[in-house]
């Protein structure tokens, strides 16, 4: 395996490249451009053997890659933020039809005011479409997930959405290992998919589905998803035994013994370990739990990794205006609501529209969820770096 | 024409992604449920002259081999187009019950 630097995004166009792709339907938006401006440079120059389709929008993109996807071809395409937006339709159309594709969506805030920088509020917005959501914290973990996600498609018959946060992985170049192109193609073989169109077989896909087929239609990708849990862990560790990575469900540091943890997703999962290991050297039991498959949520696997502990905050990078709480924070309750020992929540929201989260930021959080917990009262939602 | 209602299946059953993989399935599609009114054809002031056969939206009319004009109440959905299209005022409209 060679190492070389690479950004996130050019990371996430090497795994596509090396999953051998049938077809690529893509619209450039930033900051998720290079990743498929890559993908045509690689489609020109004879690299990837692949039907690149420059579409007049992400709707239309999505749209090819239902199509393409129905004929049995592997399929890719990427987004941010407004695109993201402009396909919301036809994302719960590729979930329900059970086409299997990746998407990379480099996350970034959605407009007004409009903005190219970081934040969770695209992907969030998507969280009920359907699509198997998965989030990265490093350019390696882009190029590793993405090349599990083609797997974890053909396997569930869902689509996957890899997350990456736009410019704080996009555009940061790190050292990344990549696989041999071979081992790859081993690991991911092409195969003909079930159920697929081709001129031998006839039958209607889209179709009506009337009250009478409605709720079994849509019961069938409940069903899917909830059971992909399963086959996204299997896929998981298969992976890091054949390529010697330790990826997990839930990215966790110190959660063996740790009294109070934040709880992150994405690239802000680094900056909260830094503080973290900040506390341990005070003496204080500190930990991070950091969501890597958001959709389907790993239930169980959460229960398990914040048994024991004191106080969790929960970090949002994006919010639900109105709402009783943030995205995040409305899952991470949900699952607890149940059980009769858990820590006190604490929400923050923070790093909206790119704002730096800053190591000060963490420290802010770090206190106030030790704070809600040895008073066992939390407070409302605290807007974390926001001036007053 | 064949019509008759299918007991409907359970989602374990149906195909992946609501395919259809069997053609003529339209054949099957009970529109009834949709209907708070139907069409009563008085056959004694029918004069078969064909338009609510052709103005019907769901082809619900048909037309027996003795030559008269009915209504197909499992594609019927009430809409009342026959009873506007018929020249003579042989279709009136009945409310359903429930
Ligand atoms: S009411 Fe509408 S659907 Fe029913 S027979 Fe008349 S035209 Fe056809
Ligand atoms: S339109 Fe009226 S008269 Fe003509 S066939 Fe129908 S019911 Fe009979």
């Amino acid at each position: 395996m060679k190492k070389i630097g690479l950004s996130g995004n050019y990371a996430v166009a090497h795994a596509v490249k090396m999953a051998d792709v049938d077809v690529v339907a893509a619209y450039p938006i930033t900051p998720q451009t290079t990743i498929v401006e890559k993908l045509s440079e690689f489609v020109a120059n004879g690299e990837l053997d692949a039907d690149y389709i420059n579409v007049e929008s992400e709707h239309s993109a999505m749209s090819a890659c239902i199509g393409a996807s129905m004929t049995g071809a592997r399929v890719f395409t990427a987004t941010s933020s407004q695109g993201l937006a402009f396909m919301h339709e036809v994302l719960f159309i590729a979930a329900a039809l059970r086409t299997p594709m990746v998407m990379a969506n480099v996350n970034r805030a959605l407009s007004a005011p409009l903005n190219i920088w970081n934040d969770h509020a695209d992907a969030m917005a998507e969280r009920d479409s359907g699509w198997i959501q998965l989030w990265v914290s490093s350019a390696q973990e882009a190029y590793d997930t993405t090349l599990m996600a083609f797997k974890m498609t053909e396997e569930t018959r869902l689509p996957v959405m890899v997350n990456l946060d736009g410019y704080i992985l996009s555009h940061t170049y790190e050292p990344v290992e990549l696989i041999e192109e071979e081992t790859v193609r081993k690991y991911i073989p092409s195969k003909p998919l079930v159920n697929r169109l081709s001129p031998k077989t006839s039958f209607s896909v889209g179709v009506v589905g009337p009250p009478e087929y409605y709720f079994e239609m849509k019961y069938q990708a409940i069903d899917a998803i909830e059971r992909s849990r399963s086959t996204i862990s299997k896929i998981t560790t298969e992976f890091n035994r054949s390529f010697e990575r330790s990826y997990d469900d839930i990215g966790t540091y110190g959660m063996d013994d740790a009294e109070y943890a934040l709880l992150t997703m994405g690239s802000m999962t680094g900056s909260a370990r830094v503080v973290a290991e900040e506390w341990r050297r005070k003496g204080i039991k500190a930990g991070v739990i950091s969501i890597r498959t958001f959709r389907p949520f790993p239930v169980e696997i959460f229960r398990q990794k914040v048994s024991g502990l004191k106080g969790l905050g929960v970090m949002d990078r994006s919010s639900t205006p109105g709402g009783p709480s943030n995205p995040l924070f409305c899952d991470v309750a949900t699952c607890l609501y149940g059980l009769k020992e858990r820590p006190v929540l604490q929400g923050f929201v923070s790093g909206l529209g790119g704002r730096d989260i800053s190591l000060e930021n963490f420290r802010t959080m770090f206190k106030a969820t030790m704070d809600a917990a040895d008073t066992k009262s939390p407070k409302p939602c605290m807007y974390v770096g926001l001036r007053e | 024409m064949k019509c008759e209602k299918v007991p409907l299946k359970g989602w374990r059953e149906l195909p992946e992604g609501g395919t259809i993989t069997e053609p003529g399935s339209s054949v099957l599609f009970d529109a009834s449920a949709w209907r708070t009114s139907k069409p009563i054809i008085d056959q004694n002031k029918c004069t078969k002259c064909g338009l609510c056969w052709i103005f019907c939206p769901e082809g619900a009319i048909k037309v027996n081999p003795d030559g008269r004009y009915e209504v197909e109440f499992m594609y019927c959905k009430g809409c009342g187009i026959c009873d506007k299209a018929c020249a003579v005022r042989a279709i009136r409209m009945e409310e359903e019950e429930k």
